[in-house]
């Protein structure tokens, strides 16, 4: 192991590549990729190496063009020009047939199982020894026996996948890959769904897959993971990859403006807050899923006017059911009360009371909930409101010219481009589709704004109109609840701080007394 | 009742379970890799008219058979196009290929035999024989195993035989060969299968090919094992029925053997309203027994008999993400 | 992927989705020994060459309306309502227990209780699968195609045991009053030089046109029919925007039903003036082809339901004067649906290639 660790130190600076590389091929080389979809160039000429047994990090904004750059490694696009070097060896991969056998694993974001088979069948799963499965699953069952004592991957082979923790199935991910002899590892966005423990256990599986002189290639967007485990990083912006760096030589700051092009402001500009009377008042709030899970367990917060509230927490800990049941589509039990009236949360068909009482809610998952993309923008801006006065004509029929009116009106006060009413929501970029939402609910002028993951898949310069908007919302004396993911949105929209795990909130603090390292602890369940 | 009308209303069972079985098992390949069929009737249809028509023209059932086989083997190549390759609404699909079966069936018949969309009728070698299985005779006079044995296991034809085969074989092939456990898995995650370096595309044509030849078989066995020859329309349903056998048996192997002979049990005493009369001691209007299979089917579905769960990906086409 | 332009979208790609289904009902004539040239002038003359011709059409068209606009309403809301056919059937027992309740006066005074008794039984009938989709998750499609065999049922036995007039062998109502028949197309004063005494088609066909009026307004101008829509393309959406799914899955097929049921107006209460066994002839399963030509659009609907009626009619005259069965029919009908719902995509795909391959030469 300790030998193993120091050659894969050894091998790891290919920055120096003049002489390394001479004598070592590189694991991957890419030489002058390029792959359009139509219009739009999702790689432009990229070229890249990396040596065997390093880590290597690719980072890069939401549609810079990572994901497409390694479905064109695994053979599920054809680049349209450039060429794919493996051990220094020219190799075409046509299809992931072919970049199995050439050596490469994958780690898909959303995972690839099948979630009513056992481990041992999903492993197994294209990679049978005949045409029988007893044999096939007898060695399988070996060979995970030896893998999971190599590097730190034990999973029950038996367990039926969709049994296991989110962490555990990613580790069936691995072995599957493992298990197919793979040389090289790709992994994409593998912690977002991972709490800050599982992360450092992947970390630790990863850096034993190096020693043993695997390539690991990682994808991600988060700075903090490219200088905690990558010896080299590659940064992509727009479709080309912008520089190639060591990351000991470099720096989060340094790779922040390689990623967006310019210096980040890591601070929106805020005046202090100046909270008023209790708007939204949460007390022991349950909420019970179909399979008898209890996700929500006691919840208690109060927002008062004037402030925002962010909550911080790993995707999945009963962020989403505190939004749902607060937007009025989830049943829960406890007790709410919105500016001293108590909230139903248990009747049907409540969504529609929510908006009435003066709460307005942008979720989290705009393709999904948000919008309906092939509804035309105009009737976007009517989602949710189609029962508001101004939008009727008479008792039965909707006034489709003064909504069509004041969606052009909207468009123009939140920058929306191209300002045109009639364009379906399809047609608009991720960022402009998210004002048209941000439109339709700041200016119902609710008391009490949720809102989910506000910039995510939105290019920066929308991100800080957003932001903006959210503030300024704030300083007119509303209250906001924000819930995120990106730890850096709420630590720089945020007026105080409360942190989620496992349905409960962990712990309460204001951004400035605290830190990613403190909120990283209360995210994994670590209480004070 | 006396043990005599028992013993033929579970013979008229066994032969009226059978193309539902058929049915069903053909329906349960395609649908556990992902592409729902509702048009298991048309094809059944279509193997009916062809297998008819062949089996009257060569004088040979086994002729018949495969002409029926390649009728239904063609409708599902379509289904298969729209729902694989086209990503089209399989539902849709299936809705038009039982039309298509429907007209051109009596389309064909017609123009080769101008006996009003029907076959002529057929004898001797066109039409599946009983067979009698070895000491059937001998063995009668036992005491009810005797007559079991002789009127009700033995003297069907051959396809009854291969039918019942066809549950077991289904069984291992599923859960334990390499094409079973990609199968399975290609009607829950296709991505699964696609990343694993399989052809989701060439699984779900093998899947829903072998649809082809099973529904081929189930009409084969109407035209020329039921009845003598193929007349409009002649399936009247069946297709529908092995669909909701399918979701009954929760799209296992055993379980369609049970509820196809369940159905095939209902389909018996609707011919026999005296016997139903006798036991209920109600007279039952032969219309309610008619229905009886698809109100169970709706009971069913409603959850209030077991909840049944479809593959997860089924009716969704397959296509790759970035 | 190369975007088509909209007028492609909604216009050229039916067209040559259609043109493909009649080339392959054509190479079918062929196949079977007919003549495709005289089968089109055979359905051409026999449903459009004569008053009598016409009357059919527009009968047969009527009854499409209905069952197209049924499917088509349901589609909106993302449920495929195979069942008109059995709605129809109940609303044809609706439609006939009311006319036989009393000894109409006048035909005024009956349609539009005969309207409300087809209306009531089709939306009752498709109240049930509706109710087992949004309450119990029961897949619509195969409950709906249930249900048509249970109506099947129903009907022969309330034909044979209960309505049947005694003395009657045929498993029919008696005829309904006098008072209760509509007037035919050449009774209304003006049209009655135009269609023949004899024509079926009657005032059910501007009650059928008020329908596509009435949906399309229902679709694309009320808060109920945005719902519809909302909930059709997205579930989740809808339940975020406060639209509660059970009420419009609900409310969609009482609709869808409803309009089924209403069918029975025109063939049960304007033509067959009593109510015999299989009154509806799969006009229920038509309305699939007519909604999927008609882009569920209520008035790309009409169109279709004015074209399949030219095919009824066409092929009835076909069985008539040819060798060629009326099978050809739901031959036809079945490539219709093919082409236009299942291989949509096969034909889109062509047409953006072509599309493609212009832009470009033109580049």
């Amino acid at each position: 192991m300790v030998a193993g660790a120091q050659s894969g130190r050894q091998t790891a600076a290919p920055g120096t590549d003049t002489g390394a590389g001479a004598a070592i091929a590189p694991a991957i080389e890419l030489v002058g990729i390029s792959k359009a979809f139509g219009p739009v160039q999702a790689n432009r000429d990229i070229s890249m190496r990396v040596m065997p047994g390093t880590i290597h990090g690719i980072i890069g904004e939401n549609g810079a063009g990572k994901s497409t750059l390694m479905s064109i490694l695994y053979g599920f696009y054809r680049a349209d020009a450039g060429e794919v070097r493996i051990g220094g060896r020219p190799v075409a991969i046509p299809d992931s047939q072919a970049a199995i056998r050439a050596g490469i694993g994958m780690v898909f974001q959303h995972f690839k199982l099948v979630p009513n088979f056992t481990v041992l069948e999903n492993v197994v799963l294209g990679a049978e020894e005949g045409a029988l499965l007893r044999p096939s699953l007898a060695k399988a069952r070996a060979s995970l026996r030896d893998l999971a004592q190599e590097y730190e991957l034990d999973v029950d082979p038996d367990a039926v996948v969709e049994d296991l923790s989110v962490g555990h199935q990613q580790r069936v991910e691995i072995l599957k890959a493992l298990y197919r002899q793979a040389d090289i590892l790709i992994l994409d966005e593998p912690t977002g769904v991972l709490t800050p423990s599982e992360a450092d256990h992947l970390f630790r599986i990863l850096r034993g897959l190096k020693a043993q002189g695997k390539t690991v290639i990682l994808i991600t967007h988060k700075l903090r993971e490219i200088m905690e485990i990558t010896d080299t990083v590659s940064v992509m912006r727009r479709g080309e990859m912008t520089a190639t760096v060591e990351t000991a030589g470099s720096s989060p700051e340094e790779l922040a403006e390689l990623m967006v092009g310019r210096k980040v402001l890591l601070h929106v500009p805020k005046a202090p807050a100046t909270p008023g009377a209790t708007v939204l008042k949460v007390e022991d709030l349950r909420v019970t899923d179909a399979d008898g899970v209890e996700r929500l367990k006691g919840i208690d917060l109060e927002i008062r006017a004037g402030e925002i509230l962010g909550i911080a927490g790993v995707a999945g800990n009963g962020q989403s059911e505190l939004l749902k049941v607060l937007g009025g589509f989830e049943k829960a039990t406890g007790r709410v009360t919105l500016n001293g009236h108590p909230l139903d949360l248990s009747g049907d068909r409540l969504a529609q009371s929510r908006r009435a009482a003066g709460i307005a809610h942008v979720p989290e998952d705009r393709h999904h909930l948000g919008l309906i993309l092939d509804f035309a923008a105009w009737e976007n801006v009517a989602f949710g409101y189609h029962h508001a006065p101004e939008y009727q004509a008479n008792a039965l029929l909707m006034d489709n010219a003064a909504l069509i009116r004041d969606t052009a009106g909207k468009m123009e006060r939140f920058d929306v481009r191209p300002p045109i009413p009639t364009l379906a929501a399809k047609s608009f970029s991720g960022g402009n589709q998210q004002k048209i939402v941000l439109a339709r609910e700041i200016e119902r002028n609710p008391d009490l704004l949720l809102v989910g993951q506000p910039t995510r898949g939105v290019d920066i310069g929308a991100i800080e109109f957003i932001h903006k908007r959210i503030v300024e919302l704030r300083d007119a004396g509303k209250a906001v609840l924000l819930v995120s993911v990106e730890l850096d949105e709420i630590l720089s929209l945020s007026d105080r701080i409360a942190v989620m795990f496992d349905g409960r909130i962990m712990g309460e603090r204001l951004p400035d007394r605290t830190d990613e390292r403190e909120l990283g602890l209360l995210m994994a369940g670590v209480a004070e | 009742m006396d043990f005599g009308t028992l013993l033929q209303i579970l013979d008229s069972t066994v032969r009226l379970g059978v193309p539902l079985l058929l049915a069903c098992l053909a329906g349960l390949y395609s649908e556990r890799a992902g592409v729902f069929d509702i048009g298991l009737e048309g094809k059944m249809l279509m193997a009916a008219m062809l297998s008819g028509a062949a089996a009257f023209v060569t004088g040979s059932v086994w002729l018949g058979c495969l002409a029926g086989i390649g009728g239904s083997l063609v409708l599902a190549a379509i289904h298969g196009a729209a729902a694989i390759t086209f990503r089209g609404n399989q539902l849709i699909s299936g809705v038009a290929i039982n039309f298509l079966a429907s007209g051109l069936t009596v389309l064909m018949a017609q123009s080769w035999f101008g006996q009003g969309g029907r076959t002529p009728a057929l004898d001797g070698g066109a039409r599946f024989q009983a067979l009698t299985l070895p000491l059937a005779d001998t063995l009668r006079p036992v005491p009810v195993l005797g007559p079991v044995y002789a009127d009700l296991i033995s003297g069907h034809t051959a396809l009854v035989y291969l039918a019942f085969a066809a549950v077991p074989v289904t069984w291992w092939v599923l859960y334990r060969t390499r094409f079973g456990l990609r199968l399975r898995a290609v009607g829950e995650n296709p991505g699964a299968v696609d990343t694993a370096g399989i052809s989701v595309t060439r699984l779900r044509y093998t899947a829903v090919a072998i649809t082809g030849l099973l529904s081929g078989l189930a009409g084969a066995y109407m035209a020329t094992a039921l009845q003598a020859g193929f007349g409009k329309e002649m399936t009247a349903g069946r297709g529908y029925i092995a669909l909701a056998a399918l979701i009954f048996a929760k799209w296992r192997p055993w379980g369609a053997l049970w509820a196809c002979l369940l159905f095939g049990f209902f389909q018996a005493i609707a011919l026999r309203p005296d016997v139903v009369e006798a036991i209920v001691r109600v007279k039952v209007p032969v219309p309610a027994l008619d229905a009886l299979p698809y109100v169970l089917t709706v009971f069913i579905l409603a959850g209030f008999i077991g909840k049944a769960i479809p593959p997860r990906a089924g009716g969704e086409p397959y296509v790759k993400e970035r | 992927m190369q975007r088509l332009p909209v007028w492609a979208d909604v216009v050229l790609v039916p067209i040559l989705s259609l043109l493909a289904a009649f080339l392959i009902s054509a190479l079918v004539i062929l196949g079977i020994g007919g003549n495709p040239v005289e089968a089109l002038q055979v359905m051409v003359t026999g449903a459009l060459g004569s008053a009598y011709g016409w009357g059919y059409t527009l009968y047969y068209a009527t009854n499409f309306m209905f069952t197209g606009l049924a499917v088509a309403v349901a589609f909106r809301a993302s449920l495929f309502n195979i069942g008109g056919e059995g709605q129809a059937m109940l609303g044809g027992l609706g439609v006939a227990l009311v006319c036989l309740a009393v000894d109409w006066p006048h035909w005024a005074l009956a349609l539009p209780a005969a309207m409300l008794g087809g209306a009531v039984f089709g939306a009752a009938w498709a109240a049930i699968p509706a109710w087992l989709q949004a309450k119990r998750g029961s897949h619509i499609v195969i409950t709906t195609i249930m249900f048509n065999f249970i109506a099947a049922s129903v009907l022969v036995y309330l034909l044979v045991n209960v309505l049947r007039p005694p003395g009657s062998m045929d498993p029919a109502t008696a005829r309904f009053p006098e008072g209760a028949g509509l007037p035919t197309l050449h009774d209304i004063p003006g049209l009655g030089g135009i269609f023949d005494r004899n024509t079926p088609a009657n005032i059910t066909l501007f009650l059928a046109l008020a329908c596509v009026g009435l949906v399309w307004l229902l679709l694309f101008r009320s808060r109920l029919g945005y719902e519809i829509r909302a909930f059709g393309k997205s579930e989740p959406a809808a339940v975020y925007a406060g639209i509660s799914p059970v009420r419009i899955t609900m409310i969609a097929m009482l609709i869808s039903g409803g309009l089924s049921g209403l069918m029975a107006v025109n063939n049960v209460m304007g033509e067959a003036e009593r109510l015999v066994l299989n009154s509806v002839e799969g006009a229920g399963f038509i309305g699939i082809a007519v909604a999927l030509m008609g882009r569920n659009h209520p008035v790309g609907v009409m169109f279709a339901a004015l074209l399949f009626g030219f095919l009824y009619q066409g092929g009835a005259e076909l069985g008539l004067w040819t060798t060629i069965p009326l099978e050809l029919r739901t031959v036809v009908q079945a490539l219709v649906i093919l082409f236009t719902g299942a291989l949509d995509t096969m034909m889109r795909m062509g047409v953006e290639r072509v599309f493609a391959l212009f832009a470009r030469r033109a580049a």
